[in-house]
C-alpha cells in the first residue's frame, strides 16, 4: 500500500506516468486550492481596510500629516 | 522515450526552459529594485510588498486557469474554430501531467517559463500605479492581467494555432505585444481611473517632476531586468525540434530551432539582435532625453521591446534601427500623453511598454512584410494591416478595456485607491512610527545602562 500508487522500483518507467500522492483527488485539490485563493482576497482586503481606517482615526489630523510631510 | 536521440532531446529541452526560469526572475528583483527606488520614503515597503506578493497569486491563478486558457483559447473561441478541450484538458490543474509524472518532463518547465511571463505582465503595471493604488486592488488586477489577459493574448497571437496567426499573419516572436503592449494598455486603463498622484499636476495641469527618491537604485533595477531578459528570449524558442515534429511544409531532415509560431531561427541570430536592438534604444534614450540616466535605460529597454516582435529575422542593423525609433516615439508619448491627458505614469511603463510594443508590432508588419508566418499551409502572411490589427487588440482590446473596466468596478466598490490622507501620510506610517518608536525604545534603554 502507497500514497502514490508505487511500492517498488522493478518497474519499466515508461508504463509508471504520475507519480504523486492520492491520485484521483485533484479536484478536491483544485477546489481547496480556489478556496484558500478566494479566502486569502477577502482576508487581505478586510485587513487592508482596517488598518488604513486606523491610520486616518489616529492619524489623519493636519498637524500629523503636515509632520509626516516635513519628514519625507 | 524511445531511443538515445529522443531521450537526450527531451532532457535537453527540459532542462534549457528551466535554465530560462532563474533567468526571468531577475526582471522580477529588477522591477521591484526600479520600483521602489521611484517611489517616496514613505512608500517603500508597501511598494515592494504590492509588486511581491503578485507572485504567489498569479502563480496560483496560472495554475488553476491560467495555463488551461492558453491551450484551450487558440480558435478565439467561435472564430477559427470553437474551444480546443482536448489540448485544455491535458493542461487542466487535474491533469496527470501537471503533478510529477514519468511520462512526461516538459509540461512543467513550459508551464513555468510561461508563468515567468505571467509575473512580468503584471509587474510592469505595478510600477505605473506606485504610491496610490490599494494593494488588494491592484492584487485583484494583477490576476486579471497575468493569469487571464495576457494568456488569452498568447493563446490567439503567439501560438501556432492561434487564430490571429492563422487570419492576420500575426508575428510577435519576442512578445513586442504579447506581453509589452498588452502590459502597457492595461496600465493606461487603471491609470485613467485611478487619477494622478497628489501633487503631480499643478492647478493650471503643468506636470511636476516626482522625482524617484534613489535613482541609482532604479537605474540598477533596470539592468537587471536586462539581465533577465535574456532568459525571456530563449524562453521565447522552442530549442530543438525536426521537421518532422513539426509536421508543417518544410522538407528534409535538418533540425532547427524556431519560434513559437515553430518558424525557423536560431539562437545566434536572437543574441545578436537582442544586443544591437538595446543598443539602438540606448542610443536614442540617451540624446532624446540629453543623458538623462532613468530614460537611457528606459530607453535601452523599449530599444528591445520595439524590436522582439520581428528579432527572429531582422538583420542587426534593423534591430538597432527599429530599437531606436521605438525608443524615440516611446519618449515623446510618454510626455505628450502626460501633459495631454494628465496621466500619471509614475515609471513610464506605458510608454516604455504599451507604446513601443504597439509601434514594434506596426513597425515589424512593414519590414517583415510577405515572410510566412506559420511553417503550415493556408496562413496569412505576415502584413501591415495584421500587424496593425494586431497592435490594436493587444494594446486596447484585451489591455485597455480589461483595465479599465476592472479598476472601475473596483472604484465603485471604494476598493481602488488609498484614502488621501494616507497618502499624505505614507503608506508604510503605521509600521515607520511602530519602527521609531521601537528604536527610541532601545535606545533610551542602552543609554539608562551607560
Amino acid at each position: 500500500m502507497s500514497t502514490t500508487g508505487i511500492e517498488s522500483w522493478a518497474v519499466d518507467l515508461k508504463d509508471v506516468g504520475a507519480i504523486y500522492p492520492f491520485q484521483g483527488m485533484e479536484g478536491l485539490f483544485l477546489i481547496i486550492g480556489v478556496v484558500l485563493w478566494l479566502g486569502w482576497h477577502v482576508l487581505q482586503v478586510r485587513a487592508e481596510k482596517a488598518d488604513y481606517d486606523g491610520v486616518v482615526s489616529r492619524h489623519g489630523d493636519e498637524a500629523s500629516i503636515n509632520e509626516a510631510l516635513e519628514g519625507d | 522515450m524511445e531511443g538515445n536521440l529522443n531521450a537526450l532531446t527531451t532532457v535537453f529541452t527540459e532542462f534549457y526552459y528551466w535554465a530560462t526560469i532563474p533567468l526571468m526572475f531577475f526582471i522580477h528583483i529588477g522591477f521591484c529594485m526600479y520600483e521602489v527606488g521611484a517611489s517616496r520614503r514613505r512608500n517603500h515597503m508597501h511598494t515592494l510588498m504590492k509588486n511581491t506578493m503578485l507572485i504567489p497569486l498569479v502563480t496560483i491563478t496560472f495554475f488553476f486557469f491560467g495555463w488551461w486558457l492558453y491551450w484551450a483559447m487558440p480558435n478565439g473561441p467561435w472564430i477559427t474554430g470553437g474551444l480546443d478541450l482536448a489540448m485544455g484538458e491535458a493542461n487542466t490543474p487535474w491533469s496527470e501531467t501537471m503533478g510529477p509524472n514519468t511520462g512526461d518532463r516538459i509540461t512543467g518547465v513550459f508551464w513555468a517559463a510561461f508563468l515567468l511571463f505571467s509575473w512580468t505582465a503584471a509587474s510592469i503595471v505595478s510600477g505605473s500605479v506606485i504610491e496610490r493604488i490599494n494593494s488588494g486592488a491592484f492584487w485583484i488586477l494583477a490576476v486579471v492581467i497575468g493569469s487571464v489577459a495576457w494568456i488569452i493574448d498568447a493563446a490567439w497571437g503567439w501560438h501556432y494555432g492561434g487564430w490571429m496567426v492563422q487570419l492576420l499573419g500575426y508575428h510577435d516572436a519576442y512578445a513586442s505585444g504579447v506581453i509589452h503592449a498588452i502590459a502597457g494598455g492595461f496600465a493606461l486603463g487603471i491609470l485613467v481611473v485611478l487619477g494622478p498622484r497628489l501633487g503631480k499636476f499643478a492647478a493650471d495641469g503643468t506636470p511636476r517632476e516626482i522625482n524617484p527618491h534613489n535613482p541609482w537604485m532604479v537605474c540598477i533595477g533596470l539592468f537587471l531586468i536586462y539581465a533577465g531578459f535574456w532568459g525571456f528570449y530563449v524562453a521565447c524558442n522552442v530549442p530543438i525540434i525536426d521537421p518532422g515534429g513539426i509536421g508543417g511544409q518544410i522538407t528534409g531532415d535538418t533540425w532547427t530551432a524556431t519560434t513559437i509560431y515553430l518558424t525557423p531561427t536560431t539562437l545566434g541570430a536572437i543574441t545578436v539582435n537582442f544586443l544591437m536592438s538595446l543598443s539602438g534604444g540606448l542610443l536614442a534614450g540617451y540624446l532624446v532625453s540629453r543623458g538623462n540616466a532613468f530614460w537611457t535605460y528606459s530607453g535601452g529597454l523599449a530599444g528591445i521591446i520595439t524590436a522582439s516582435a520581428g528579432n527572429d529575422l531582422y538583420h542587426p542593423i534593423h534591430a538597432m534601427i527599429i530599437g531606436g525609433f521605438g525608443t524615440f516615439c516611446a519618449y515623446k508619448l510618454h510626455f505628450w500623453v502626460e501633459r495631454k491627458f494628465k496621466i500619471d505614469d509614475a515609471v513610464g511603463a506605458v510608454a516604455v511598454h504599451g507604446y513601443a510594443g504597439f509601434v514594434g508590432l506596426v513597425v515589424c508588419g512593414f519590414v517583415l512584410w510577405g515572410h510566412p508566418s506559420s511553417p503550415y499551409e493556408g496562413y496569412a502572411e505576415i502584413n501591415p494591416l495584421g500587424q496593425f490589427v494586431g497592435a490594436i487588440i493587444m494594446f486596447f482590446v484585451l489591455g485597455f478595456l480589461p483595465g479599465w473596466v476592472v479598476a472601475k468596478i473596483l472604484a465603485a466598490a471604494g476598493m481602488l485607491r488609498i484614502p488621501k490622507q494616507v497618502e499624505l501620510l505614507g503608506l508604510d506610517f503605521a509600521t515607520n512610527r511602530d519602527e521609531q518608536a521601537a528604536a527610541a525604545d532601545v535606545r533610551a534603554t542602552e543609554k539608562a545602562a551607560v
